[in-house]
């Protein structure tokens, strides 16, 4: 399938069959924004890959290709060398879901790391498996309610914390690392262009709303990806040359309390108020961890 | 790496990166596992020492090694790597996908056993893993051969937009030494013409593609069923392919063959009594057996995958006794090479025997293949 240039807005039309209020599909938008038309583009299998290209439609505006669900990072390798061979500098970008980038992916991301090649890539943060029904990924948040990690008499949901992405990028050496979520598109759209803009591999992750894996409603993604900012849960952040450089955890900033968070989300809901604390601490680890 | 149609004396590790090299692949990317590690060992040197300019790509496992090779190939570039054995078993599902893509990735394999137990010596286990994948799928008898499928491997895969996988017998042939002709880049390029897929079927900005789209009922069989039928038209121009690349790189086999159609070889008396089929080195321990034997024939198969049916049926056709000789198994069922074969023989009245032989690297000797001959007149599956 090849498509018509400049045709559309947007490098991704409207058109796709994405849920009603996705928070991935929101934040894609916001990376669209950033990029260029010589940019090529790669997916993982997920939701994304899933709600745009079902046969023979696609909305991308861009050259795209999607090939497993854990090898986004070597295709893009592969695409990065063809293009160097060919002495063109189009930009490389890959997009996936934090099931392909914390799990199943995250060898081949440590290897193209290694590599030492400009690419971007982006992780759509949903916490859990979002495509396959909502199952407990690495990235799932301690407490949460999947179906993998159901909440019932004996369980309180996901006993496992939540893997620190961004640390396991920086200990590779990225020149570029960030933090962003849906609520946030300018973030977004600036990170994305610094990224572009730096030498080497950069680490881009966007903490995506999913609707019925955080049990909201359609119109909250958004509201649910700004709390998570203003709780302290998931900071805007920012790291250059291996240091945090932005942070949204600044002089001005006033937490608000994490319940406000947990409560618009179902996947939360079960919690005790013993539980709530624990993810209060969560929190307030951040306010100082992050602090700039 | 020049040529002027001069034998050398070469290991066969050797001889495959070199024509290779001469091959002018644009991206190759591989991942050491014993008995490849002579060839991607020689790719990195011939780079090294500035002898080719291919990008060369180090890999953290098979599995990244096959998913970069399709990645630059889905950019339009032409790509080479090699494995064996667990390595290609890893490679799996990137080797389905490829096929599904219609990317022509060329790769060797050094054929090995496939653990547990784990074993490092060759058989064809690690090839038949892979033969309902969609790829062309040659098999290599010596070094020229290895060299010449090489060749006829990256034409046929770039005309039909299939990956093709030429298989060489770990150790027998890529760490044993043979005279072998490579073929010079000039030599390659009248046969082989640079890669220029068609704008709009790769991965160009001037051009937008999506590739690798989510496919519905509606239209995944059909997809499937074109593989399908393109690999099989493969069986029509494969022979001419041959003809054409041995007037380029002429060869001379020590026996002369009484059919070859480039798919299959056949050496032998007019109407043999018994018949042996066979793939790989295997069947130059067969040839000198039959030195001296009038009354039976070795059909060679070069071209597994797409399976000759036609050309293996009208061999087979007034033979008494057929003996299929085979480096792999199919547990619990006859060996696939068997059941490819059966499968082309409607009205077949002689007796079929199925041989697993050399499993595991366990040698196989003339002797063998002379109680394989007297044994050939029952039915019956026998390990040697």
């Amino acid at each position: 399938m090849s498509t018509n240039k400049k045709k559309f807005n947007s490098f991704l039309s409207p058109g796709h069959n994405a849920c009603a209020g996705c928070g991935q599909l929101s934040a894609a938008q916001s990376v669209m924004r950033a990029l260029t038309d010589d940019t090529i583009l790669i997916s993982s299998t997920g939701c994304l890959e899933v709600t745009t290209t079902a046969y023979p439609q696609s909305s991308w505006q861009l050259p795209w290709i999607h090939s497993l669900f854990e090898n986004a990072a070597p295709v893009a390798s592969g695409i990065k060398a063809a293009l160097k061979k060919k002495k063109k500098k189009t930009k490389v970008v890959i997009q996936a879901g934090d099931g392909a980038t914390y799990d199943i992916g995250i060898g081949l991301i440590s290897g193209m790391w290694e590599r030492n090649e400009e690419i971007v890539y982006i992780c759509y943060d949903t916490e859990a498996y979002s495509n396959t029904g909502i199952q407990a990924s690495g990235s799932t948040p301690w407490g949460a309610n999947t179906v993998t990690t159901p909440a019932g008499e004996k369980s309180f949901g996901s006993n496992q914390q939540k893997k620190d992405m961004l640390k396991i990028a920086l200990a590779h050496g990225l020149n570029y690392v960030a933090q962003s979520t849906t609520a946030f598109p300018d973030d977004i759209t600036n990170k994305v262009k610094k990224a572009l803009a730096t030498p080497g591999p950069s680490y881009i992750q966007i903490l995506s709303p999913c609707v019925p894996g955080w049990k909201i409603k359609t119109n909250q993604a958004g509201e649910g990806a700004r709390l998570a900012v203003q709780t302290a849960l998931y900071p805007l952040l920012e790291y250059t040359n291996g240091e945090l450089s932005n942070s949204s955890i600044n002089k001005n900033f006033k937490a608000l309390p994490v319940s406000d968070y947990l409560s618009i989300q179902g996947r939360f809901k079960h919690l005790s108020e013993a539980e709530i604390k624990q993810i209060q601490a969560l929190a307030d680890k951040n306010l100082k961890l992050f602090k700039l | 790496m020049k040529n002027n149609l001069k034998t050398q004396f070469l290991e066969g590790s050797r001889a495959v990166s070199l024509t290779v090299a001469n091959i002018q692949p644009d991206v190759i990317s591989a991942y050491p596992i014993t008995p490849q590690t002579h060839i991607v060992e020689d790719l990195a040197k011939f780079k090294a020492q500035g002898k080719a300019n291919y990008e060369y790509l180090l890999a953290e496992s098979e599995f990244a090694a096959a998913s970069i090779v399709v990645g630059a190939s889905a950019t339009g570039s032409r790509v080479y790597s090699t494995t064996s054995s667990q390595g290609l078993l890893l490679m799996m599902e990137v080797l389905y996908n490829a096929s599904g893509l219609r990317l022509p990735l060329v790769m060797t394999i050094a054929n090995r056993a496939v653990g547990g137990p784990i074993n490092i010596w060759n058989d064809h286990s690690d090839a038949m893993a892979m033969r309902d994948a969609g790829w062309i799928m040659l098999f290599a008898e010596n070094h020229q051969e290895a060299v010449d499928l090489h060749v006829i491997a990256y034409k046929l895969a770039e005309e039909f937009n299939l990956p093709a996988a030429i298989n060489i017998d770990g150790f027998i042939l890529t760490h044993s030494f043979e005279s072998v002709i490579i073929p010079s880049k000039k030599d390659i390029k009248k046969y082989l013409p640079a890669y220029k897929p068609a704008l709009g079927t790769y991965l160009n900005p001037e051009r937008p593609v999506t590739l690798g789209a989510l496919f519905t009922p509606d239209h995944f069989w059909l997809e499937k069923r074109r593989i399908d039928e393109d690999l099989k038209n493969i069986l029509q121009v494969f022979p001419k392919n041959y003809k054409d690349w041995k007037k380029v790189l002429p060869s001379e086999s020590p026996i002369k063959a009484l059919l070859d159609d480039g798919l299959v070889e056949y050496c032998g008396p007019k109407n043999p009594e018994t018949l042996l089929i066979a793939m790989g080195s295997i069947v130059g321990t067969i040839k000198e057996c039959l030195k001296k034997d009038k009354k039976t024939g070795i059909l060679k198969i070069r071209s597994y995958r797409p399976f000759p049916a036609k050309s293996v049926k009208k061999i087979i056709a007034n033979c008494k006794n057929v003996a299929i000789i085979e480096k792999a198994m199919s547990s619990g069922a006859n060996g696939p090479l068997y059941s490819d074969v059966m499968s082309s023989l409607s009205g077949f009245k002689g007796v079929s025997s199925n041989h697993i032989v050399g499993l595991g690297g366990r040698d196989i000797n003339i002797e063998t293949i002379k109680n394989i001959i007297k044994s050939a007149k029952r039915t019956q599956t026998k390990f040697w």
